[in-house]
């Protein structure tokens, strides 16, 4: 008994000891105003990283940390106050729930930075022979898909339901990139994710064009939240995102103009 | 001293009063009674019991090798059998994957020569449980067989006794509350897995999608739900954890005294 009471004080003097440190650094990383944190959409992650990599040998007082997941995800975390600057979602409803009542809010507008096609992502060689939406109900073929909330999930229900195609999803996964991954990983046949993820799985898997007709535009706005502290470089941020060299790279990765 | 025991149990009651407070206690009624809800609390109740009943059977036979029998590497064994308890959960379901899907080590064979496939399966999800609940029965059993006087063992077999009968009418009363609590904390274990869940056995209504994952998504989706979701599984678990010190646990600091 003596030696639970004596660890729980260890805890409480540790927590103590860390509380203590943690303060002079927050006010020193505000001062110079050099670092901000970007929330942005799991299918933004490889143009995202090398985005920030360009932005940061243009701007080397800034140092810019990033967080990929779902968009529904980041801004649930960001209402909850979630220490961030930028918020880039894959749809607009997930940003209308940071601009939203309730929401954490953003300064300014939501601006348009890119757009972005779906595919048909299946495994290397495309085993399973499918040529479009309508042979995700053949019998035997395993498709995932994200839950409801996420983007990539509500934009693969609008392509079925377009298509007329009715399957049922064996897995609803957290974000676009568990799709790929069950894909790529041979435990699913098939999933709707977005083109650039095709093109960012290279050759562990191929994708199947889905006809324009049936076919959805995914638009990703991006915003500066409300409670920013960092403002002049999450500013920065979004202008490289929306500058010829920040769309010239999100061009490479397959994404569109809006 | 007192006062750092009562920051612990502040420490441990606040997230509770948290929960309590944000409650949305009117709709809590519906909540609870609405289909994806009750089916993922239905899915969760059986699938922790057959981890649990699992981890009983292949857990006690186990501990007995590791308390009675001396062998080369014990100790390594003994590292294995428990590693998934402090492994983080993700892990464990990506090793699953690699070992139990349908490309995985053992996965491809049970996939190409019996049909069986365990990702986005009920199967899947018990053997997620079972992978991180059964070392904690495991390490129970074997420290109450340790300290389990092997005389009596002993006396039973030179009596005339079978092996099995020993086992039966001596080992077992004598480590009959070290089991229980050993099959409880497995169970509340199994109840609460999450990472290993989401990872191996994927998230689909009725199939996969167990309480904790529900409560997850449906933070992003609809916040009071979760709320009351993580309730439900705090009432069940401390309902239990509270009935089975009252009635059978009390053994356990009865021979520990002694």
């Amino acid at each position: 008994m003596t030696l639970l009471f004596g660890l729980f004080g260890l805890f409480a003097l540790a927590a103590a000891a860390c509380g203590d440190d943690s303060s002079p650094t927050a006010t020193s990383s505000n001062s110079n105003g050099g670092e901000i944190t970007v929330l942005a959409a799991a299918s933004l992650t490889d143009a995202f990283r090398e985005l920030g990599v360009a932005f940061q040998t243009a701007n080397p007082a800034t140092k810019v940390t990033f967080s990929f997941g779902a968009s529904s995800t980041l801004v649930t975390q960001i209402n909850q106050g979630a220490p961030a600057d930028v918020f880039a979602s894959a749809d607009l409803a997930n940003m209308d729930k940071l601009t939203g009542a309730g929401g954490a809010g953003a300064a300014g507008t939501p601006i348009a930075f890119a757009t972005n096609k779906l595919q048909i992502i299946v495994g290397k060689g495309n085993p399973r022979g499918m040529a479009g939406p309508a042979d995700l109900a053949k019998p035997g073929v395993v498709y995932v898909t994200a839950a409801p909330a996420v983007p990539i999930g509500k934009y693969a229900q609008q392509v079925l339901d377009k298509a007329k195609v009715v399957v049922t999803p064996k897995s609803l996964e957290a974000d676009v990139r568990a799709v790929v991954n069950k894909v790529t990983l041979g435990e699913a046949d098939a999933g709707i994710v977005y083109a650039t993820d095709v093109k960012a799985a290279g050759d562990k898997a191929a994708g199947v064009t889905i006809p324009d007709d049936v076919n959805v535009l995914a638009t990703y706005p991006i915003a500066v939240i409300k409670a920013t502290k960092n403002a002049p470089a999450a500013n920065a941020f979004i202008a490289y995102v929306t500058s010829a060299p920040g769309q010239a790279i999100l061009a490479t990765f397959g994404f569109a103009k809006p | 001293m007192l006062v750092l025991a009562v920051v612990a149990i502040v420490f441990f009651a606040l997230p509770f009063a948290g929960l309590l407070w944000r409650a949305p206690w009117r709709d809590a009624w519906s909540i609870v009674r609405s289909s994806d809800v009750r089916d993922a609390l239905r899915l969760s109740i059986v699938c922790s019991l057959w981890s649990t009943g699992l981890s009983v059977l292949f857990g006690v036979p186990l501990a007995c090798l590791l308390a009675r029998v001396h062998f080369f590497g014990r100790a390594a064994v003994r590292a294995l059998c428990t590693l998934s308890m402090v492994l983080p959960p993700v892990v464990g379901g990506v090793a699953l994957f690699f070992a139990l899907g349908r490309r995985g080590l053992v996965g491809q064979w049970l996939d190409r020569w019996f049909d069986i496939r365990l990702p986005f399966t009920m199967a899947g999800v018990v053997i997620a449980q079972t992978f991180v609940a059964m070392p904690f029965l495991v390490i129970t059993v074997e420290s109450a067989l340790r300290q389990l006087d092997p005389r009596f063992e002993d006396a039973a077999r030179t009596l005339g006794a079978s092996r099995w009968y020993t086992f039966r009418r001596v080992t077992l009363p004598a480590i009959r509350p070290a089991l229980i609590a050993g099959a409880v904390l497995a169970w509340a274990r199994a109840l609460g897995e999450f990472g290993a869940t989401i990872t191996f056995a994927g998230n689909f209504p009725r199939t996969t999608q167990t309480l904790p994952l529900v409560t997850y998504l449906k933070l992003e989706s609809n916040p009071p739900e979760a709320i009351i979701t993580s309730l439900a599984m705090m009432a069940v678990s401390f309902l239990v954890l509270v009935a089975l010190r009252e009635r059978w646990l009390g053994g356990i600091t009865a021979s520990a005294s002694a």
